[in-house]
């Protein structure tokens, strides 16, 4: 199989690497290698506007010498430049302290099974095959309504790549992976207000992306129902995160109990653990072995195994998100989350969309968020938001240049309902979440 | 040794590519129907330090290069990249980018060096200003020097980062043009605690210099002592107001304002393809008369200035409003093109891996009539917004955001309680309107600034003087 020849030559670059490393006085080493090519097409106003032909590959190693650590990267795989790249990172590491938390993973904590997580499906989509999808994409949009009246344009994606990690336990292992979508943006105007919005589809395997037009739909009918929004006075009322921006609230919460923020002292969830996070009916788990998701893989950025394991249950906060560095700060031992967490799943409830505007009865519904604004060290939020007033269930009229505030501790606990509406495009899987209660800023 | 020399010894030498292959690689993408197109050669070596813990933590030396081809027929665009530099890969490279374009006839062009353009930085490698020991010293003294400022300090986390970066673009016509552009960035954030309260302040800088930027007259530590200053001043925060109030702004980075607000509406992409809720209002007034905004890459040593962009065009200070009235746009060349217009030298990309676009380099306004403190003693209540962290725009609503991250109540005239921070939301095409008074004491940020847009990320700088807005929205609980 070419995919497998093609590893192999690439896990050899890795291995030479890191013999390179001891070679040169390393006491050990990791090196990561990527190596991705892909298409990116674009379509504007029913007619091509883009053609990129993508091809990138890189190179990072750390080395230790003893308990100090350096690192370097490059973009160019010759032996010539690795052995540059070794020799900067050594270089590197004559300048380090020594930090007694330094160093590999433990050897027992790597992966040794690599099962087929069903990651690898190329497209074999041509240029002009990928304009024609496009052009239909964006074609649905555009005469989905006579107010759709502009158009950013629609794109494919389609991206194949090759993963390579390795260190000086004798771990050394690499896979192929694709990842392919179809976006569209269009615009809506009626009078002044002029909106825009966007839809789109990503996976693993191009036969499970949303059709073409039902992306197009979509995003006309998410710019069309924007139209003509208005401010709120300030207030507070519930607030129901629809499904697509619900996983940030999520995404924050992994970010107060990961290791770095821990150690640095820079959460709002220091000594949480076994503690109540959340109302007792949630549960938080991590699936990095799930077929053909997004997030899968057989071990993190570091070699180490990822397993399958409940993060939050029965809202009591059960373990951390945790590389082999920061765990060793922390006296623990990783989780295998050097480079965050994988297919992160939110248990959903029983409630569709339908029936959770029914319960929010009258509050806000969110579906954009603008800004940073999530103080990690306070929990302390503040963002722009846009979306709709709901009164007695029923949508009443869309909503913009409004804020929502509190804080996360207390909107983590104040969680009512978790929807079924459970959005798997990305990496952190949700339903749409209601609040009790936020502080609304408007005019 | 003269720029161009340099560039060449840099990133074109190493790779064995001569003036010749450029025109072959050239030549393969012209023909009569090719309106524009170009060859983008990128090296960059960057560094990183990191203290934290009291310990030199972190260290690394990343290199990119490649190169980038690009024909333009219309408003269509092919384009592919390599990382590897080497005229095989690039003519096949220029290959496929050309198949997006009608066969024409074909059209050959030999390579001229563009004409001089002023340099508004040296061409200087930063990493080798100073030996890594020095390096190492210097993070030591900002750490401890912070570390004593306050016995509340519970964490100093300092990072230096360095880049050298050297380019070359060869264009249609045959002029090829190069750049070498340094840059250096430090900062220092702290965590403080008092009664089990914790907070955070954070300040660094930069410019397009080398290291000894952050040692002449103590600058590291003072990014320092600012950071101290900012977290002891969030302890004391009570819960921010929530509502519609007056808002003055700080001079300096509080200049992310005009950034987000009206910055990226004036981009010439989205005024071409009219998705900007500034599309087609060139003439119209979107400002109060006190305004006058400029778009400045001519700016020397700033962290957003280029002496020429990445199309090799020269950068110009490009005035986006005066006196209230909307001027024109910042432009690349697909888009000036497409307008009728000049580019204004904003046609920048993250890299030889990216497409260029119109983006913005030191965007501020100019000072006003009113005395600062005269500013302050005209509110009767408000908020005082005194630094930011990011912000974001919706350039088609245009709704944008901005967070506070150190604010202050304004009861009758006088600054008095420190609250928490806040995002204030607003509309980009009407919130210059309400400026009522604009201060004496235009300031520039302290060169820290980057911007991002469709995944690409750039150096930018802000700037502006004490601004009175009547009427913003101020994200906070305290309803």
């Amino acid at each position: 199989m070419q995919n497998q020849q093609e590893i192999n030559r690439l896990e050899n670059i890795v291995q030479n690497l890191l013999d390179e490393a001891k070679e040169q006085g390393a006491s050990a080493a990791e090196a990561g290698l990527s190596q991705e090519n892909g298409l990116s097409v674009s379509a504007r106003l029913g007619d091509v506007e883009t053609i990129e032909h993508h091809c990138d590959q890189g190179l990072g190693v750390t080395v230790y010498f003893g308990l100090r650590k350096g690192s370097a990267s490059t973009t160019d795989l010759s032996p010539d430049s690795i052995k540059e790249t070794v020799s900067a990172a050594c270089s590197i590491a004559r300048y380090t302290s020594e930090d007694e938390y330094a160093g590999l993973p433990e050897k027992e904590l790597l992966a040794t099974e690599f099962p087929d997580l069903d990651l690898n499906h190329p497209w074999n989509i041509s240029a002009d095959e990928a304009i024609a999808l496009a052009i239909e994409c964006e074609d649905a949009a555009r005469t989905y309504h006579a107010e759709i009246s502009n158009s950013e344009g629609a794109s494919v994606n389609t991206h194949q790549g090759i993963h390579v990690m390795g260190n000086s336990l004798g771990f050394l292992h690499g896979y192929a992976s694709t990842r392919h979508s179809l976006s569209c943006s269009v615009l809506a105007q009626r009078g002044d207000s002029m909106q825009r919005d966007y839809w789109y589809s990503a996976s693993r395997n191009a036969l499970n992306l949303e059709p073409a037009i039902e992306i197009g739909k979509k995003a006309a009918e998410r710019a069309l129902r924007r139209l003509e929004g208005r401010s709120l006075s300030t207030r507070q009322c519930p607030v129901l995160y629809s499904a697509e921006v619900a996983s940030g609230l999520l995404s924050s919460f992994i970010g107060a109990i990961s290791g770095g923020n821990l150690y640095r002292k820079s959460s709002f969830l220091l000594d949480a653990l076994d503690s109540r996070i959340f109302p007792e009916f949630i549960h938080i788990y991590e699936q990095p072995h799930l077929k053909g998701a997004l997030g899968s893989a057989a071990y993190d950025g570091e070699g180490v195994a990822t397993q399958t394991r409940d993060i939050v249950s029965d809202g009591i906060l059960r373990s951390y998100v945790l590389s082999t560095y920061s765990a060793r700060k922390l006296g623990l031992q990783s989780t295998g989350n050097a480079g965050g967490v994988r297919n992160l799943t939110m248990t959903p409830g029983e409630l569709d969309y339908q029936g959770l505007l029914k319960q929010l009865d009258t509050g806000l519904l969110v579906t954009e968020l603008m800004g940073q604004g999530v103080n990690m060290v306070t929990g302390d939020y503040s963002r722009g938001a846009a979306g709709f007033w709901v009164e007695d269930g029923e949508i009443q009229y869309p909503v913009e240049e409004i804020t929502i505030a509190g804080n996360l501790k207390d909107m983590f606990k104040n969680i009512i309902t978790v929807g079924n509406d459970v959005d798997f495009r990305g990496n952190v899987r949700t339903g749409s979440i209601l609040i009790e209660r936020m502080s609304i800023a408007g005019e | 040794m003269e720029l161009l020399n340099l560039a060449k010894q840099t990133v074109l030498m190493p790779a064995g590519i001569q003036d010749g292959d450029i025109e072959k690689i050239m030549n393969r993408l012209l023909s009569s129907s090719v309106d524009a197109a170009d060859i983008y050669f990128q090296s960059s070596h960057a560094e990183s330090w990191v203290m934290e813990g009291g310990i030199i933590k972190e260290g690394s030396h990343n290199i990119e290069q490649g190169a980038g081809v690009r024909a333009v027929s219309g408003e269509k665009t092919g384009f592919a990249y390599s990382d590897r530099i080497e005229l095989p890969v690039l003519l096949e490279a220029a290959n496929n980018v050309k198949a997006i374009v009608r066969q024409g006839q074909e059209a050959r062009v030999g390579l001229v060096k563009a004409p001089n353009w002023p340099l508004y930085y040296p061409a200087i490698n930063p990493l080798k200003s100073l030996a890594d020991q020095q390096k190492i010293d210097l993070l030591r003294k900002v750490e401890s020097g912070t570390r004593k400022l306050d016995s509340r300090i519970e964490e100093v986390i300092v990072s230096l980062i360095g880049m050298h970066e050297s380019i070359l673009v060869a264009n249609q016509d045959g002029s090829l043009a190069a750049d070498v552009r340094p840059l250096v960035r430090m900062n220092v954030t702290v965590i403080v605690k008092e009664n089990g309260r914790r907070e955070q302040g954070s300040m660094g800088g930069g410019a397009r210099t080398d290291y000894n930027f952050f040692i002449d007259q103590d600058q590291a530590l003072e990014y320092g002592k600012e950071a101290v200053r900012q977290a002891l001043v969030n302890l004391e925060a009570e819960e921010a107001p929530a509502g519609n109030m007056t808002v003055v702004l700080g001079p300096g980075w509080p200049g992310i304002l005009l950034h987000e607000a009206i910055g990226h509406g004036l981009e010439g992409d989205f005024n071409r393809k009219g998705t900007s809720a500034f599309s087609g209002r060139v003439g119209e007034r979107v400002a109060s008369d006190l305004c006058t905004v400029v778009d400045d890459g001519t700016l020397p040593g700033r962290r957003g200035s280029l002496s020429i962009d990445d199309e090799g065009t020269p950068t110009e200070k490009t005035v986006l409003i005066e006196n209230g009235i909307l001027k024109g746009y910042m432009q690349d060349k697909l888009n000036a093109r497409l307008m009728g217009v000049k580019p204004t030298g904003n046609g920048r990309r993250e890299s030889y891996a990216n497409l260029p676009m119109p983006r913005m380099t030191n965007t501020y306004m100019l000072p006003g009539p009113h005395n600062p403190e005269e500013i302050i003693k005209s509110v009767k209540k408000g908020l005082y917004a005194k630094n930011f962290a990011g912000g974001q725009v919706d350039i088609t609503s245009g709704k944008f955001v901005f967070s506070a991250s150190e604010a202050y109540l304004i009861e009758n005239g006088r600054i008095t309680r420190a609250v928490k921070g806040a995002t204030l939301i607003g509309n980009g095409p009407d919130v210059l309107t309400k400026v009522s008074m604009v201060g004496t004491d235009l300031e520039l940020d302290s060169g820290v600034g980057t911007c991002g847009k469709d995944g690409q990320s750039v150096p930018v700088g802000v700037g502006q003087p004490t601004l009175k807005i009547e009427g913003l929205t101020v994200g906070g609980t305290s309803v």
